[in-house]
């Protein structure tokens, strides 16, 4: 039911792990509906330094969150906020329609880090 | 790659021997059973034979086996028919919030037809209280149904006590699922006290699309399918009589085996039940600690996610299955682990492992071996391993 890249992020997920001085975090999802997304951000010169994930979820959970991380590491902060989560879900080859939606949020978590970075730099 | 089977209780490979006492029904006495020459004929008598078989096995009459596409149809044809026939005499039917999906959809069509439906809460070890049974009776009450086992924490159900509060109290039938059971543990009639049983071949070694509502003689219920008299104008269509020679073999066989079968599973199922709760940190059985299916043992992981716990397993070349979301095609997890009280994060992380008669002590060491890399490479990247949630911690029983 999973692409081959869906499956190779699944089984060797990139940059998985925590950022313990990160200058944004991000968290969407619930442990209700099952999947809990966490994006931790090292910001240099504008642009994602460094970028970690933790992830509690489905298979499709944990390759999409391993694929924004892939996607943004090195960018700017405006090319990082552009990318979708449909474009993530297009970069792993799709997945299953029933996954669409409740499993692919990984781009919303990383907007939400960026977001943090930018609320803590704004004063 | 080793392959190791752990999903009996969602089907069983069909016994060489039960495959074998089939082929000759395809070709040779192919006859259909309604017809009235030789071919036909002879296909009859093997129908008939059969149906003996099937009714000697569960202590009930040859008339009372009404031959099924399987246990949903059998679950249907049960609760709908029964209904139907008895809806004038009153409109109150009786369930556990741990059914089948064929139990409790069929349940939640007949409310939309202006029926009254009480679904009974379980303890959390999803047993069934026999007092709540009896409060939930009234006059209008026609139809019980709970099932013998469940089929996802193999928790086994007092029937023959509620049996007895529903006959001492009402007048209402008896039905119980048994699909788990069948072939499992010794089921019988009588011993019972059950009305209707529904029971599928498939999970108990027999083939696929073939299975069977037993009833007592003098249960009334309209038939759903219509457009001929087989099985005594009780369920039109030709019946599948490879299917139902290859059902009474496999009943047969489980139930010869099963003095033997049932304490060897059982050792290997509570070999890995103590294995797993003493070689991880947050872990629960979910399901009761001794009347459970001999096969079954359904574990929940603490943060981690079970079609991930799944997927891992099956890269190792171990079939499983779980109660998370994911793998019921919902968005919500497994209503059984829910109703047993347990919390959403919990519910998602359950780990079903049924064993079977296949089942080797190599292949339950095996797992033992593979789990602990996979809950500890999942854990590791789970946000809410780092940050132990506390309501997740204490929530054998939240309601």
């Amino acid at each position: 039911m999973y692409s081959d890249k869906v499956m190779d992020h699944f089984q060797n997920p990139r940059n998985v792990g925590e950022i313990p001085d990160a200058d944004g975090v991000g968290e969407v999802g619930n442990a209700v509906c099952g999947d809990i997304m966490r994006i931790y951000l090292k910001v240099n010169d504008n642009r994602i330094e460094d970028i970690k994930f933790k992830t509690f979820g489905c298979g499709a959970a944990i390759a999409t969150s391993s694929m924004v991380t892939e996607m943004v590491k090195g960018k700017t902060l405006e090319e990082a906020m552009a990318v979708t989560n449909k474009a993530v879900a297009e970069a792993l080859d799709g997945l299953p329609p029933v996954k669409m939606h409740c499993s692919n949020l990984a781009a919303d978590a990383l907007h939400k880090a960026i977001q943090d970075y930018r609320d803590r730099h704004a004063g | 790659m080793q392959r190791i089977y752990m999903d009996h209780a969602a089907t069983t490979p069909t016994d060489p021997r039960v495959v074998e006492a089939m082929m000759p029904y395809f070709t040779e006495f192919f006859g259909n059973p309604s017809s009235i020459h030789g071919f036909g004929r002879a296909a009859r008598k093997a129908l008939e034979d059969a149906r003996a078989v099937i009714a000697q096995e569960l202590g009930a009459e040859p008339a009372g086996v009404i031959i099924t596409s399987g246990g949903s149809e059998a679950d249907n044809l049960a609760i709908k028919g029964v209904a139907a026939a008895l809806r004038e005499k009153g409109r109150h039917i009786i369930t556990s919030s741990v059914e089948h999906h064929a139990v409790l959809d069929s349940c939640k069509y007949l409310e939309k037809q202006g029926f009254d439906v009480t679904y009974l809460p379980v303890d959390a070890n999803g047993r069934v209280q026999v007092e709540d049974v009896q409060n939930a009776l009234r006059d209008e009450t026609i139809l019980v149904t709970i099932m013998h086992a469940n089929n996802e924490v193999g928790t086994i159900q007092p029937i023959k006590e509620i049996s007895e509060v529903v006959k001492a109290r009402s007048k209402a039938l008896f039905h119980t699922d048994a699909v788990q059971t069948v072939g499992a543990i010794p089921v019988h009639l009588d011993e019972l006290g059950v009305d209707l049983l529904s029971l599928s071949a498939h999970k108990f070694y027999g083939p696929k699309g073939v299975g069977a509502l037993i009833i007592r003689k003098g249960v009334r219920f309209e038939s759903l399918i219509h457009g001929g008299a087989q099985e005594r104008n009780r369920r039109a269509g030709t019946e599948n009589l490879p299917g139902v020679v290859g059902m009474a073999k496999a009943l047969e066989l489980a139930n010869a085996e099963l003095p033997e079968a049932r304490p060897r599973i059982t050792r290997l199922r509570d070999h890995l039940i103590q294995s797993v709760l003493n070689g991880f940190d947050h872990v629960r059985l979910n399901g009761h600690p001794t009347e459970r299916l001999p096969g079954n043992a359904n574990f929940s992981f603490e943060y981690i996610e079970g079609e991930s716990l799944l997927l891992n397993l099956d890269l190792q070349g171990i079939a499983a299955s779980s109660g998370s979301a994911c793998t019921s095609g919902s968005l919500d997890p497994s209503h059984v682990l829910l109703a047993m009280g347990l919390c959403h994060a919990t519910a998602h992380g359950s780990l079903r492992l049924s064993l079977g008669k296949g089942t080797t002590e190599e292949e339950v060491e095996t797992v033992l071996k593979v789990l602990p890399g996979i809950v500890e490479k999942l854990r590791a990247m789970s946000p809410l391993y780092d940050h132990v949630r506390k309501e997740c911690l204490t929530c054998t029983r939240t309601k």
